[in-house]
């Protein structure tokens, strides 16, 4: 047993840690306030080799590790979840189909400029009237000489109408399985198709400075050869994507407990009352040991998730409870920082209001807490 | 290019009584901050000139910072050496420079990068007792510097601002921070610094015969104190606003600020 990181991975954290607390928390504020897509900052990450972070270098990536990914977006989310989201859904929903399940081809067109963080991809899973029910896919695609036929809408897709967005990856019912159940394919959809158009960002109450949309087609035409993986693997494929995805959650909701917590800290020492500084007082130091336990319990947790891919073993138990804990730790950590600021807490003038709007989305996004106990108890064989 | 290493500069320092000398167990090491701009000015030199280039950092250090050296290969540099000996320990600025200029006389060099001073020992001494003791020009306090047909062109800093001197290579110079952010350490850099060679110099291997270090030193720290606490600021309390400005008013006039 070892608990010391890697050379790299110590110096891929240190890098993330300075990257983000130099460039990305000063502009989190504004970004959040103005809905304004973090650009500058996803080119400095395409510099640093953030946005290809666990590819191979021979696509475009810097052939990191899982735990060093994992340790990139903790690092990105304690300055800033939005620019957290943005990174960690390009490489684990929007870059990974490709690396999984394209050709070679296919790699060659969309993962490298991918993983270079040149363009920037969404995933198109979760639909008006299919969320926690993701296998519900209403969009439809028809195989009509030698053109998929895509109708139908998608929800709450990240990156998807960004200046840089080359297009969306999604599922659809392409046929019937000799079952009678629905055969779902994934599909290459760029942005350029006729018929697919993208609405206006979401006002969302958190994530503010992340691009998210709702898609939506209406007789768009794709070659044949835009079909990702083989026909009728689309869920299958698109869950496999999302066990990653919950690493990426839990790293998210890590971050953001973290930085909860640094500011709590800093407010704590800075705050007087009663003629001391109110981290004199017990009643705010056992919140903030509180907090740190949980904290190092949820990182431990995700880490060892991260750890557990990068050795080739099966991780979705893992992946699901470290997602689940980490997005409850989170708000556990959003609520008693807040409690600690008090009435400023509540004024939009510290950085704790952001993130406790922040917050919600990690209880919900890549499965609600309540579908994360579903499958883990199917794990068990419930 | 010159590099050292020293305590986290976040971190409280402490001096150990006895020995006098920086505790340096429980303290994370990391570059000389200054240094890292030698590393700016290092690479910005390379990209300029091209191929054919190699950037080495010179380190003289324990083992035991190798990791931390290899930071400066993430950045960029081509590969290290480290000179490295128990008996160095303890050294002071002759000890050092007399070392460094043994070792990379030893190493070949056509430029010496060093930065202005260290976060911890501050002389800011070691740079110009380096080019002595290479016998080469030193430029000290550089905010840019440009190498053309074998000659080092460098605008020094003054108080004033600045004067551009020229001299023959090869030479040393020591570099400001108006040389430019150092970068960061890409991804890319630092999977590929594990890959990179950091060649280990013993005092024996740079041709170094007499004792350095401690027992070698010329100097002796014989006291050393604490920073001098602040006095306490002066509290007023003002009965209203235009009596408190005239309170400030006052207070600024007594100090001939006003």
């Amino acid at each position: 047993m070892n608990f010391d990181l890697s050379d790299e991975q110590k110096a891929i954290q240190d890098l993330c840690r300075d990257f983000a607390q130099r460039e990305v928390a000063p502009r989190a504020e504004a970004m959040d306030r103005e809905e304004e897509f973090p650009y500058e900052l996803v080119a400095k990450m395409a510099e640093l080799g953030l946005m290809g972070l666990p590819f191979p270098e021979e696509y475009g990536g810097s052939d990191a590790d899982t735990v060093s990914y994992a340790l990139a977006v903790m690092e990105l989310a304690r300055a800033d979840a939005s620019t957290a989201i943005t990174m960690a859904a390009h490489v684990s929903l929007g870059a990974t189909p490709f690396f999984l399940f394209g050709t070679e081809e296919q790699k060659q067109r969309y993962l490298v400029p991918l993983a270079q963080g040149k363009m920037l991809w969404g995933f198109g899973l979760t639909e008006p009237n299919a969320g926690s029910d993701a296998g519900n896919v209403q969009t439809k695609a028809e195989l009509r000489d030698g053109k998929w036929i895509v109708n139908g809408t998608k929800a709450f897709i990240t990156n998807s109408g960004t200046e840089l967005t080359g297009g969306t990856t999604i599922t659809a019912v392409t046929g019937k399985r000799p079952d009678g159940k629905p055969e779902i394919s994934n599909l290459v959809v760029p942005q350029s198709t006729p018929g697919f158009t993208r609405s206006k960002k979401y006002k969302k109450m958190g994530w503010r400075a992340s691009d998210t949309r709702e898609l939506s087609f209406v007789d768009a035409a794709l070659p044949e050869e835009n079909l990702l993986g083989k026909r009728g693997d689309g869920l299958k494929n698109f869950l496999i994507v999302l066990d990653g995805g919950r690493i990426s959650v839990a790293a998210l909701s890590v971050g953001l407990a973290w930085g909860a917590y640094d500011q709590a800290m800093q407010y704590a020492k800075d705050r007087h009352a009663f003629g001391k500084p109110i981290s004199a007082f017990q009643a705010i130091q056992f919140k903030l040991v509180d907090m740190l336990c949980e904290i190092e319990h949820a990182k431990g947790m995700v880490l060892k998730a991260a750890w557990e891919k990068d050795e080739g073993r099966d991780f979705s138990m893992s992946a699901s409870l470290a997602k689940l804990f980490s997005a409850e730790v989170s708000r556990r950590c959003v609520n008693e920082s807040l409690q600690i600021h008090g009435g400023y807490g509540f004024m939009d003038e510290y950085p704790i209001s952001r993130m406790y709007r922040d917050q919600k989305i990690n209880e919900i996004g890549e499965g609600t807490n309540e579908v994360q106990r579903m499958v883990i108890a199917r794990m068990l064989g419930l | 290019m010159t590099v050292k290493l020293v305590p986290d500069v976040n971190a409280e320092k402490r001096i150990d009584p006895a020995t006098r000398r920086l505790v340096r167990t429980g303290v994370d090491t990391v570059l000389n901050p200054y240094d890292e701009y030698a590393i700016e000015a290092a690479l910005q030199l390379k990209e300029k000139l091209g191929e054919g280039t190699t950037v080495t950092v010179f380190s003289m250090a324990p083992e035991s910072g190798k990791e931390t050296v290899r930071k400066a290969l993430a950045m960029g540099a081509d590969d290290a050496v480290m000179l490295t000996d128990a008996g160095l320990e303890g050294s002071d600025v002759w000890d050092t420079a007399f070392a460094l200029a043994q070792g990379l006389k030893k190493h070949g060099f056509d430029l010496v990068i060093c930065g202005s001073l260290s976060d911890d020992g501050s002389t800011g001494g070691v740079p110009g007792a380096i080019a002595e003791y290479l016998g080469v020009p030193g430029f000290t306090n550089a905010r840019h510097l440009d190498v053309a047909d074998g000659r080092l062109r460098v605008q020094r800093e003054t108080d004033n601002g600045y004067q551009t001197v020229s001299g023959p290579l090869p030479a040393l110079v020591s570099v400001t921070m108006a040389v430019g952010e150092p970068r960061y350490a890409s991804l890319k850099g630092i999977m590929g610094a594990k890959k990179k060679t950091i060649a280990v110099q013993t005092p024996a291997d740079a041709g170094i015969a007499q004792p350095l270090g401690a027992s070698g030193a010329k100097t002796e720290l014989l006291e050393f104190a604490p920073p001098p606490a602040r006095s306490k600021a002066r509290v007023v309390t003002a009965e209203d606003g235009p009596s408190g400005a005239a309170a400030i008013f006052e207070f600024l006039k007594e100090k001939k600020l006003a």
